[in-house]
């Protein structure tokens, strides 16, 4: 079994900040990580490989540091890992990077390919349903399980009330949550043998079968009118009390938040 | 001459960072407090591999280098210097002497399950009347037909009664001195191997610190490490290696001391300003971190120098020294600019201060680490 693995190198939004003037994230000085999501994919198409045995190719597009991200999905149990990137490719937005993606893998042998549900610099989850697309795959979103059922996969899809589960014949692509499990670390004779012994292979432009005018910040109809931090939204509290105490609960809540 | 870490140690270095404030830093306070073994902790570097840093693959190692393996006990240490010197006995002590004079026979039988298996090593040299003086050995160890019989006492034995595989020296021939010395290695459960007194420690406390016990303790004569004579060799070589995994630990506590106190410096106010505004806590600071990076200099000066020299006691004996006492300056400092708060349990730099202290004593005092270098510049 061939799995494709989509992950992308994004700043650590929990140390990014917005430029009030500009409305442009503040990438100087702040870490790059494996997207959180793509890093549950990959944990997923490992787990695959371990149980039932399957080869696991990662690919990335992005600048040429993006070669650390690949390096440590070879630490965490990759087999493949392929780079695409070039100038013209820069720039692009959900619709140039799935063209372009789904061109690169167009190449590559696979059963399933799995992308996280969205990057944590953008949050569009678009890029993975395009995929599909481009590639007339069935497509299953926020999988918070997995599983191999002979020549088709069944995912636990989640709502935001329910969840459902789905069944697709392969090849399909699925887009993963992080809910979906927790990442296994890397070990360090991983980490040797990924600067040391694998190879990174690199995809520039022409080595990509997709037409100029889907690429590249000139192929991106999108155009970003406003940018601005998400408000975050505090979880809610569950009372457990008899209805005149949770009343008093609430009161006394409100009281000291000024609303009352 | 180029000081920066390449692209494998960096990578290394953000796995054991993430390792430790996720698995390590969480129960740091607690395991101290109850004087706990934290048994989960060592399953979960033995699932990762943390467990056979710098050994080659062909032995079931992670195929890395002593620097790799520095960082580790560096990273783990500046949240917890329990699991620094649990991963740094097992991997040093324990596990390297086989590595470096076992038979390939011994190798397979005990480095491999020590290394990429679920055993933990530990090393028994020290005696209530051989510290310092490890010479002074009253420990024996008699041939018999095909077997070695053991009797005797070690102290102060870290991993012990936890710890599977002991590497353990013992006279075989008293009128030799230091050459009727030999090494063997003994398995927990041996018939006439025991575990005696418990120490309640100042610092380090969730580690097991325990006294070993042989009564007509018998193994086979096959478990005899390297040659019959040679153990206070491979002793003193065994320690040269372990203590460059106790000057990383050091080194770990101090940096962790250091960043604790950076961050509580900006948010601890006092006269309407954070105390880091003032110059005292300033140049405190200055020079902690100078001290802190000297010391990282020297460490990972002996960790290059362990895997490119025939001999690297100097840079062992300098690193240790060193760092052992940069983690016992800069913790006092660091309990100082914390006031009251660094003086109670709530705040991690008293426990870090406690920690520090025994990076002085263990594996060679700073007065042996004096002897060693002073031995070697006069000679």
């Amino acid at each position: 079994m061939n799995i494709v693995v989509c992950i992308k190198q994004v700043p650590d939004t929990n140390e990014v900040r917005i430029d009030p003037v500009k409305g442009t994230l503040i990438r100087e000085g702040v870490p790059s990580i494996m997207n959180p999501d793509d890093k549950a994919g990959l944990e997923a198409a490992l787990r695959i490989k371990d149980k039932n045995g399957a080869k696991v190719t990662v690919i990335t597009m992005g600048p040429l540091q993006a070669d650390e991200i690949l390096r440590e999905a070879f630490a965490m149990g990759a087999d493949e890992a392929y780079l695409v990137t070039d100038r013209a490719f820069g720039g692009a937005d959900t619709w140039a990077t799935s063209s372009t993606l789904a061109a690169a893998i167009s190449k590559l042998d696979y059963d399933l390919i799995i992308t996280g549900r969205q990057a944590i610099d953008g949050d569009t989850a678009q890029v993975g349903p395009e995929i599909a697309e481009h590639l007339d795959l069935p497509n299953i979103s926020y999988a918070q399980e997995i599983e191999i059922d002979g020549d088709e996969i069944v995912v636990l899809r989640q709502y935001d009330d329910c969840s459902h589960r789905v069944r697709a014949k392969l090849p399909a692509l699925v887009t993963a949550l992080s809910e979906l499990n927790q990442p296994r670390y890397m070990t360090p004779g991983g980490i040797f043998d990924a600067y040391r012994s694998k190879e990174v292979i690199k995809w520039v432009r022409d080595d990509i079968p997709v037409e100029d005018e889907n690429i590249g910040l000139s192929g991106s109809p999108t155009r970003v009118s406003k940018s601005f931090p998400k408000a975050v939204k505090e979880p809610g509290m569950k009372i457990e009390k008899s209805v005149d105490e949770s009343v008093q609960f609430i009161v006394d809540k409100l009281k000291e938040t000024y609303i009352l | 001459m180029d000081f920066r870490l390449k692209q494998e140690h960096l990578m290394a270095q953000k796995l054991f960072r993430e390792f430790a404030i996720n698995e390590v830093e969480p129960i740091a306070q607690e395991i101290d407090e109850n004087h706990r073994f934290p048994e989960e902790t060592v399953a979960k570097m033995q699932q990762y591999g943390f467990l056979g840093i710098p050994f080659s693959k062909e032995v079931g190692g992670q195929g890395c280098d002593t620097l790799t393996y520095v960082l580790a006990i560096e990273e783990i240490s500046k949240v917890c210097a329990t699991t620094g010197v649990i991963l740094s006995a097992h991997t040093s002590l324990g596990a390297a002497p086989i590595d470096v004079y076992g038979t390939p026979e011994q190798k397979e039988k005990f480095l491999r399950p020590l290394i990429s298996g679920k055993k933990l090593g530990a090393f028994g040299l020290t005696e209530p009347g051989a510290g310092t003086d490890a010479a002074g050995q009253q420990t024996v160890a008699e041939l018999d037909g095909n077997e070695y019989v053991l009797n005797g006492s070690k102290i102060f034995i870290t991993n012990a009664g936890k710890a599977d595989i002991y590497i353990i020296f013992a006279m075989t021939d008293k009128s030799q001195g230091t050459r009727g010395i030999s090494a063997f290695i003994v398995e927990k459960g041996t018939p006439g191997f025991e575990f005696g007194h418990r120490e309640i420690k100042m610092g380090i406390r969730g580690s097991a610190t325990r006294e070993l016990v042989f009564s007509d303790c018998r193994i086979p004569q096959e478990n005899l490490l390297g040659q019959a004579g040679r153990g206070f060799g491979i002793a003193m070589g065994t320690l040269d290696g372990g203590r460059i995994g106790i000057a990383a630990q050091a080194l770990g506590i101090a940096q962790g001391a250091l960043d604790k106190t950076i961050t509580y410096v900006k948010e601890r106010k006092q006269f309407g300003r954070p105390i880091s505004a003032f110059q005292n806590t300033q140049f405190t600071l200055a020079d902690m971190a100078t001290e802190v990076e000297s010391a990282r200099m020297l460490v990972y000066k002996a960790a290059l120098a362990k895997d490119t020299q025939k001999r690297y006691s100097l840079e062992a004996a300098m690193a240790k020294l060193k760092a052992s006492e940069v983690a016992s300056y800069v913790t006092n400092k660091a309990v100082q600019l914390h006031g009251g708060y660094g003086f109670i349990q709530d705040y991690d730099v008293e426990r870090m201060m406690r920690d520090a202290k025994i990076t002085e004593i263990y594996e060679g005092t700073s007065e042996v680490m004096r002897m060693v270098i002073s031995g070697s510049i006069l000679n």
